[in-house]
């Protein structure tokens, strides 16, 4: 007890859980495109649900506890469910497998040899910080910062969604005889 | 790590997951009793178990309310045979009902239920974003609906499903608006603070009363409840989603239906009608002692027992809404007044400050 | 042609829907006070309360017996034969020794069956019955636990049915034809 008590309070458990909810978001990412149990393009979306719920674990993790219900609630409750929707109803067949070609299969393993390379290099140059300060006023001080500092990008987003949004609706309305 | 807060947490987890399931289990014996007093009937009145024709006064007069019922009902429901018909989508058919239930019952987790008992407070997870929370796991809960939608190979629980889930989407919307005055007025995500602030300031409803309405026609689409019910009316779509359950799964997306109802009560209770507290005989601060905690505990489920019978007695008033009807009424009038009621409770509280 | 309905436009507080809210609150309300307080339920509960029949009721089918205790019934067939589902099985006497149990009858059946669980209760029986032997009568809960239990023979159609006087019409015949041989001619 006394052992479990130590490791906990040196923060083992928020260590672990990060290795976990990780794990998870890498493991449901390279799911979502590469499944080999089956291709339906709605499995696919689910563990693109998944992966969104392990990075708001993620930002839970980093204390920040708006970004991870707004996530949760945005993100994993309106738009999956949206993409769900426009997946079942267009009814996609199962992809059939592809033939692995050789360019294709160098090409690839050479991009991601260089982003891996990139990724290594930025991370050993990092100092490693402090743990973040626990934000209390969290909401506050986020709301604050996007309505005053960030105004113009905030504002610029909503813009950008209305017009895709008036896109949409213009593209898909059938012509008027 | 506090194993004293775990033990707790977990005890009090256990208590409030065998309380909501009792009250689920006995709100569709209230259903079936109060839609029958309203339609001239009598209800399930007959279930006992067989000692209790012996027992004297309190025998029979509980056989007569129907208190048994729900005992019958469980039994039914773990006994009955339990099939997958062909060519479903096997993973989906039986994930389905598991994604149903879980929001429901996570959503009970932040409600304070109490003040305190001693010094354990009387809420699971005291959460400083607990609104956001309960929004984003009810969000989640339409998952369940699609899937099963989806899972089963069908026409109608796919029509079914895919109407339910896009009526939950768009109420979710107003329902989420609906809440941010009271915000705005209390200041705070938290739901325990918002019932202090009730306890200083009288009840919420008294200052956004529009905000009230607009979440309870709001939670009676989200629970799929009449007069929104149309995905599962058995004249248009068969039994909509849930057709091609049978037995356990289905008892558990009834479970998902009611334990909505509770936790949308609940919500409604905590935000508007001052959770626990009552304006009088000192209710209305946290409890001193372990009666005074129970006595809070009591009102508070007094006062969501009154939102379920709300929600069954609405049931039988109004018929049923058409689907268009239904979506014209959540986008193009319950959406512009709640951004209306944004609008002006911002208005007057910068006018009072 | 089109007939077009005036619908009246609605006035601001029918459009806000409360007037309708209002009267569906009286409405279930009144209704639920009735039923509670004043026990106006239309329910029947039924095993303790049953409901009255009316005369021409057709319920399961018997065999009655007249007020002299023997079998009405002379197996004829007839009601086998008009028997839309094919529910009665008549079993005649043939050659055997036992053909009748009575005075006036020529002879009886050797084994009747009904068939409950065939039974339409049409009453096509009763119809075409010349000795009015079979009737229709009040019972309509039948149950058993296997199929071989719900096919009634003679004893137990017997034991149900009953007595029914009616018209003895054998007893009355040979009133008649023992008149008839003492009927006086008139040379």
């Amino acid at each position: 007890m006394e052992q479990i008590n130590n490791l906990v309070n040196g923060g083992a458990v928020e260590d672990v859980l990060f290795y976990v909810f990780a794990a998870l978001t890498l493991l449901c990412a390279i799911l979502v495109v590469a499944n080999p149990f089956s291709r339906s393009p709605v499995t696919s979306a689910m563990f693109l649900v998944l992966t969104i719920i392990s990075m708001s674990g993620l930002f839970l993790l980093l204390h920040a506890f708006f970004l991870a219900a707004v996530q949760i609630l945005v993100y994993a409750g309106a738009v999956m469910v949206l993409f769900l929707f426009v997946i079942m109803l267009l009814d996609l067949k199962e992809e059939a497998r592809r033939k692995i070609k050789f360019f294709g299969l160098a090409a690839g393993l050479v991009s991601v040899g260089i982003v891996f390379s990139i990724f290594v290099k930025s991370l050993a140059s990092l100092q490693p910080e402090a743990a973040g300060p626990a934000l209390e006023g969290e909401t506050y001080a986020l709301g604050k910062l996007l309505f005053t500092q960030y105004t113009l990008p905030f504002e610029i987003v909503s813009v950008l969604l209305l017009v895709a949004m008036i896109g949409v609706i213009l593209l898909s309305k059938r012509k008027l005889e | 790590m506090d194993w004293n807060f775990i033990i707790f947490s977990l005890v009090k987890i256990a208590i409030v997951v065998g309380v909501v399931q009792g009250i689920v289990a006995y709100s569709v014996l209230a259903e079936r009793k109060i839609s029958a007093w309203i339609q001239d009937r009598v209800g399930p009145n007959r279930t006992a178990p067989p000692f209790m024709k012996f027992v004297p006064v309190l025998g029979p007069f509980l056989t007569r309310l129907g208190i048994f019922q729900p005992l019958a009902d469980g039994l039914k429901f773990l006994v009955k045979e339990d099939f997958t018909p062909a060519g479903v989508k096997k993973i989906y058919f039986w994930l389905a009902p598991a994604v149903s239930v879980i929001p429901a019952m996570l959503t009970v987790a932040v409600i304070p239920f109490g003040s305190n008992l001693g010094a354990q407070k009387m809420v699971i997870a005291d959460l400083n974003v607990g609104i956001l929370y309960t929004f984003g796991i009810v969000s989640m809960g339409v998952y369940g609906i699609v899937l099963a939608g989806y899972a089963a190979n069908s026409k109608y629980p796919f029509f079914g499903g895919i109407r339910s889930s896009a009526q939950m989407i768009s109420y979710e919307i107003s329902m989420g608006m609906s809440v941010i005055p009271v915000l705005l007025i209390v200041g705070n995500l938290n739901l325990g603070q918002i019932i202090g602030w009730q306890s200083g300031h009288g009840w919420l409803v008294a200052y956004a009363p529009l905000s009230f309405i607009i979440f309870m026609v709001a939670s009676f689409a989200e629970t799929n409840r009449t007069p929104f019910d149309l995905p599962e009316a058995e004249t248009e779509l068969v039994g909509g989603y849930h057709t091609e359950y049978s037995s356990m799964k289905f008892a558990l997306f009834f479970l998902a239906e009611y334990s909505n109802m509770v936790a949308s009560s609940a919500m409604m209770v905590t935000l508007f009608f001052g959770g626990w507290t009552l304006p009088f005989w000192g209710l209305d601060q946290p409890a001193q002692s372990l009666a005074m905690g129970v006595l809070q505990i009591f009102v508070f489920l007094a006062k969501m027992l009154f939102f379920m019978v709300v929600f069954i007695w609405v049931r039988w008033m109004f018929p049923r809404f058409r689907y268009d009807q239904l979506m014209d009424l959540g986008w193009r009038t319950f959406l512009p007044l709640a951004l209306v009621n944004i609008l002006i409770t911002a208005v007057w509280l910068w006018l009072r400050s | 042609m089109a007939i077009t309905v005036n619908r009246k436009p609605l006035t601001f507080w029918e459009k806000l829907y409360l007037p309708a809210i209002v009267g569906g609150l009286k409405v279930t309300l009144k209704h639920a006070y009735g039923t509670l307080f004043q026990g106006k339920v239309v329910t029947m509960e039924y095993p303790e309360q049953k409901w009255s029949m009316p005369e021409n009721y057709r319920g399961a089918p018997y065999l009655v017996k007249d007020q002299d205790g023997d079998t009405k019934c002379v197996s004829c067939q007839l009601c086998e034969f008009v028997c839309p589902p094919k529910a009665i099985r008549i079993t005649p006497p043939g050659d055997s020794a036992r053909l009748a149990d009575r005075a006036n009858a020529e002879k009886m059946p050797l084994e009747f069956e009904i068939n409950m669980l065939r039974c339409i209760y049409c009453g096509f029986c009763q119809e075409v019955c010349p000795e009015e032997a079979i009737f229709l009568q009040k019972d309509y809960s039948l149950t058993g636990t296997t199929r071989a239990e719900m096919i009634f023979n003679k004893e137990k159609l017997l034991a149900l049915g009953g007595v029914s006087p009616g018209i003895q019409k054998w007893k009355d015949k040979l009133a008649e034809a023992k008149a008839q041989e003492n009927f006086p001619v008139k040379l």
